[in-house]
């Protein structure tokens, strides 16, 4: 890796004092170190988080929790409360990565996580990511692991995340802390970007802007799962993921919220599909009906043309096992 | 191991069989005992040193560089713009003498050098040196290259129409017997199947290391190699140094899979930096490295024909093999060396051909040839099994020969029809329902079975013994433990021959400066260096009985002593100022005399989910037949290890080169899947009994690599039992299964 100064910040305000040009925040570092490694990333200045009060799950009065930035994990996923309230969430984290990455890996540091896209790692290739302007290695490439929708013809990378699929599912808010001592609270559907011209900015955080929480709702009705489908049964990115929860009242459904992992280069939801559901009784046709508004714009870019039946088809399982169908 | 004493040689050419062994008579009772590793304490407390670990005085970084080009000319190295970085020693290039690509497997010629034409990408072409490795590893990855491009070639499917026939390696490229194309046109049942299998990657656990210094003009390499012997030599003729005054030591080695077969490039490049900077240099290669110089298993393209009677017994068999290399590298994939040997068929054509690609070295990978040869093969003989309505067993035992169907010659022990049977009635065999028949929640599940061999090699190899006043037994070969057990099932066979308990033998392996081995590889380790043991110690014992002036038939050794004529004897008095003896094993005429290999047959039950067409397999079996099983913990993990293997070949391992630049694109374990800890279900492992008078005077056979050979098969097999989807095209990922899959998907 290039040379860079650390700090260890005393707290959250201390944290994003020291922020700027060049400096990165690190926690867990399980993607930051990897990418540092391979100079993919080349920050100046890390300054180190790691220790601030930030570790804790509080259940709020309205009845939702409040996750500090820094919970692991697998403290997260092992959590009575999230167990019991959110087991969609617990489920997704535990689909993540190896048992030594999940003690490491924090909440805040899930959520941003950088792409898998073979080319973004490998700085002999072309990656607008990685250097705005490059080119795209991927289109035209080997493009198994790459987006059907959302992506644009600057990049067709997406997110890995398992635990944001979930959070995107349970209409998570992110909460930060601005280098001007302003907090922020913004809702997960804001927070990530689609690539666009601008890959490189994946989220709608400020420089040196800090996640300190992230806040659940109380506890949703109905069912929940995370499903997630991959080439091998540990350790392997989403090919396609799904994190529902989905209610069933009196025969017709209630609520349905589906977000999805492996899709695009942020988590997806799909709010017009979910709306098609509502007020209908459960059935394969509406299903199958759902799985066409949510791949209409869909496109396959050669080795991932096989994503679109497999989210098809995905979705439909997922939402009979949700509904009993 | 240098002493007093009686020194003594005892060589054995192996141009008849041995009917009896040592090992059979002997009173320790050690042997195929599945005592643990003789090295594990160090290994679990971490004080087996691997070549990584090793430091040396004054000792700098080196940190390879490789080229991002996959063709062309590198006309610059820029030095001055990494040199004065905090930390930076140097840059030191050798476009002439550094390696272009790692050594193949059992040679002791130079690899291919010079660097400075790009023949793939990655190729290293300069090393960085540093005060520590970070600052190393970050200048190397900073060093700006001027390269020159060229077309280069890189895609194999628009390439695959030239091709050249190579010279032979360890079999013949083509092989013709027969009309195979007249019992084609005749025969009343035929097949004829294309099967690819993609490029893999050894992916030991321990990357490339060396550490290299000199010393009065001597070279020493902590090297991760699994033949120091021939490593050394090739090394010496690429640096163009006398051979004695290069020596390799590899005491532990994490893993090779023929990757450390031979010298890689790491070696030469930390040699030279070395000599150029006067100091010691280790270099360890980046995963990506590994993945990018080292040496790949060819993708292969293979046609199976099969032309039968109307019982299934086969007249004809044809398997042709199309797999890659470099433009002037030779060796082939041998897919076909099962074949020659496995079914009867009077019409018979095995051939190889070359794609010729700029694509990293094409080399040996555990069980050269038979590891995806076998996928082809046992994936058809499944598919004519179905096609003629017979259990796929059935048509096995139909076709199995009693003798080779090619040379003619009898086979040395052959137990397949046995092991298939045994493996039928232990994994419930008969409970295996028709295609697509059989369901578990949105789960198929179905059986599949494979046939399993390996051939089995014999190379000359030499070992020292010396038995001490102390009674204490100092063994010493060239050969390695590359994870396998060479240092158990070595003191195993001396402690049988010599009556002495394992902590009275000490064993030392891995310096190429000991009695030459042939290593570890081809599964002929523990046959090559056990024998050339055996018969150290077999001479030991002699003196031993000689000294007591008996005849050593009647004469027992146990824990230590020696009983004759009711007198007994501690061994150490007998041996005075010591007794040494050097064994020596050569292969002969038993070679030819008969056909040797390992058989055995894999087991497997999988799921493949009606959804998403994941495949995950539930429970495999492997019976084998080996000769005499050295160690039975030993041997089976390394059958553990094989059917490991079977399990990433058929379902998750593939190289992927971009066709745009020749680049390994998921060069990191990341994303090359090797199989998990969850992908790898509760495994089953038989020995069946069995000695082999004609191999080697241990009457055992190479096990290494039998795990591996079929394994995959089973589960491509079983997979199309669960769903009645054959998937052709290796490995088995989802995306091949899925739109073959019903659409209904199942109810919840």
């Amino acid at each position: 890796m290039k040379t860079f100064t650390y700090t260890k910040a005393q707290s959250p305000e201390a944290a994003v004092a020291e922020a700027g040009e060049g400096v990165r925040f690190i926690a867990g570092g399980t993607n930051l170190l990897d990418l540092m490694k391979l100079q993919v990333m080349t920050p100046d200045k890390l300054v180190d988080i790691s220790r601030l009060d930030l570790g804790r799950i509080e259940q709020r009065e309205d009845g939702g929790l409040t996750i500090g930035a820094l919970v692991p994990n697998s403290d997260l996923a092992a959590d009575r409360r999230v167990i019991d309230g959110y087991p969609v969430l617990s489920r997704a984290l535990l689909a993540g990565a190896s048992g030594q990455l999940r003690n490491k890996a924090s909440t805040g540091g899930n959520l941003l996580q950088r792409t898998r896209c073979y080319y973004f790692y490998d700085t002999a290739t072309a990656c607008n990511k990685r250097e705005p302007g490059s080119g795209c290695a991927a289109i035209g490439g080997f493009n198994r692991i790459h987006a059907i929708l959302g992506a644009s013809d600057k990049c067709i990378a997406t997110h890995p995340s398992d635990m944001a699929v979930a959070m995107r599912a349970l209409d998570a808010t992110v909460v930060t802390l601005k280098g001007d001592g302003d907090r922020r609270r913004i809702s997960i559907h804001d927070f990530y970007r689609l690539p666009g011209d601008t890959p490189e900015i994946e989220n709608v955080l400020e420089p040196g802007e800090l996640i300190t929480h992230v806040e659940l709702p109380g506890p949703p009705q109905g069912e929940q799962l995370y499903r997630k489908v991959r080439d091998r049964a540990s350790y392997a990115f989403a090919l396609v993921s799904v994190a529902g929860v989905v209610k069933v009242e009196d025969g017709k459904i209630a609520s349905a919220a589906l977000a999805f992992g492996g899709l695009a280069h942020l988590p997806w939801r799909d709010f017009e599909m979910e709306a098609m559901l509502v007020g209908q009784a459960p059935s394969t046709a509406l299903f199958e009906a759902a799985a066409d508004k949510l791949l209409a714009g869909a496109r396959g870019h050669g080795s991932n043309d096989f994503k679109i039946p497999l989210a098809r088809r995905t979705l439909i399982a997922c939402l009979r096992d949700l509904t009993g169908v | 191991m240098l002493g007093l004493g009686d020194k003594h040689t005892n060589s054995l050419t192996m141009d008849q069989p041995v009917p009896s062994s040592l090992l059979d008579t002997g009173a320790q009772n050690i042997i195929s005992k599945p005592l643990p590793r003789y090295e594990g304490a160090k290994k679990v407390s971490g004080t087996a040193r691997y070549s990584a670990e090793f430091t040396a005085e004054n000792m700098a970084y080196g940190v390879l560089v490789g080229v991002g080009h996959g063709s062309g000319t590198v006309t610059g190295v820029d030095a001055d713009a990494i040199r004065g970085l905090p930390g930076v020693i140097d840059v030191v290039t050798d476009f002439k003498s550094f390696l272009r690509n790692a050594g193949q497997g059992g040679e002791t010629k130079a690899p291919t050098q010079g660097v400075e034409e790009v023949a793939y990408f990655g190729q290293f072409v300069a090393i960085v040196l540093g005060e520590t490795y970070e600052a190393a590893r970050g200048a190397a990855l900073q060093l700006p290259l001027t390269v020159e491009p060229a077309e280069g070639r890189f895609d194999f499917d628009a390439l695959k129409g030239e091709t050249d026939t190579p010279p032979p390696n360890n079999i013949p490229a083509h092989y013709t017997q027969g009309d195979l194309d007249r019992a084609m046109a005749e025969a009343p049942l035929t097949f004829d199947a294309t099967y690819t299998t993609p490029s893999q990657n050894s992916a030991a656990m321990e990357p490339h290391a060396s550490l290299a210094y000199w010393d009065e003009g001597k070279l020493t390499i902590y090297g991760s190699y699994q033949i120091p012997t021939k490593d050394a030599i090739a090394l010496a003729k690429a640096l163009g140094v006398s051979q004695k005054n290069v020596r390799i030591v590899a005491e532990y080695v994490g893993g090779g899979f023929g990757s450390k077969l031979g010298i890689s490039p790491e070696s030469a490049a930390a040699a030279i930096a070395s000599r150029q900077l006067g100091r010691p240099i280790k270099c360890v290669m980046l995963r990506q490295q590994v993945f990018d110089g080292t040496v790949r298993r060819s993708n292969t393209e293979q046609r199976v024909r099969l032309a039968a009677e109307a019982d299934g017994t086969l007249v004809g068999i044809g398997h042709e093999t199309l797999c890659a290399n470099l433009p002037d590298e030779d060796f082939f994939e041998p897919a076909g060396i099962g074949t020659h040997s496995l079914y009867k068929g009077e019409h018979r054509v095995i051939t190889h051909d070359l794609v010729r690609v700029n694509l990293t070295l094409s080399g040996s990978m555990r069980a050269p040839g038979e590891a995806v040869g076998m996928l082809a093969i046992e994936s058809a003989m499944d598919e004519f099994a179905e096609q003629l309505g017979i259990d796929p067993i059935e048509l096995r035992r139909r076709n199995d020969p009693d003798k080779d169907p090619e040379k003619g010659v009898p086979f040395s022990s052959r137990q397949l029809t046995r092991c298939l049977e045994v493996g039928a009635e232990r994994f419930g065999w008969s409970k295996r329902q028709p295609k697509a028949t059989r369901r578990d929640g949105e789960w198929w599940v179905g059986l599949g079975v494979a046939a399993a061999t390996r051939n089995n090699l014999l190379e000359k190899n030499a070992a020292k013994a010396r038995l001490n006043a102390a009674g204490h037994l100092f063994v010493e070969t060239a050969m390695t433990d590359i994870g396998t057990g060479s240092y158990t099932v070595l003191a195993q066979i001396a402690g049988e021959v010599m009556g002495l308990p394992f902590e009275r033998i000490t064993v030392k392996l891995g310096d190429s400066e000991s009695p030459e081995s042939s290593g570890s590889g081809g599964s002929w380790g523990a046959c090559g260096s056990g024998s050339a043991v055996y018969l150290a110690c077999e001479e030991i014992r002699n003196q031993l009985a000689k000294k007591l002036g008996v005849d050593p038939d009647a004469m027992t050794l146990k824990d230590g002593m020696a009983i004759a004529e009711n007198r007994s004897t501690p061994i150490g008095d007998l041996a005075g100022e010591g007794i040494e003896a050097t064994g020596e094993i050569n292969p002969g005429k038993q070679k030819d005399a008969v056909t040797q290999a390992s058989y055995g047959a894999h087991f497997a039950e999988v799921a493949v989910n009606a959804v998403t067409g994941e495949v995950r397999v539930r429970r495999m079996l492997g019976v084998f037949a080996a000769g005499r099983i050295l160690n039975r913990q030993t041997a089976r993990s390394q059958c553990l290890g094989g059917l490991t293997f079977g399990i990433g070949a058929a379902l998750t391992e593939e190289l992927i080169h971009d066709v745009r630049n020749g680049k390994a694109v998921n060069h990191d374990l990341a994303e090359y899947h090797v199989p998990v800890n969850a992908d790898v279900p509760q495994l089953e492992i038989e020995f069946l009994e069995e000695r082999d008078v004609h191999s080697n005077p241990l009457h055992a056979k190479g096990i290494g690599e039998l795990g591996i050979s079929g394994a995959g098969a089973a589960i491509a097999n079983a997979v199309y039992n669960a769903c009645g989807v054959r998937v052709r095209d290796f490995p088995l990922t989802l995306d091949k299964i899925l739109p073959h899959l019903p659409a209904d998907l199942p109810s919840a």
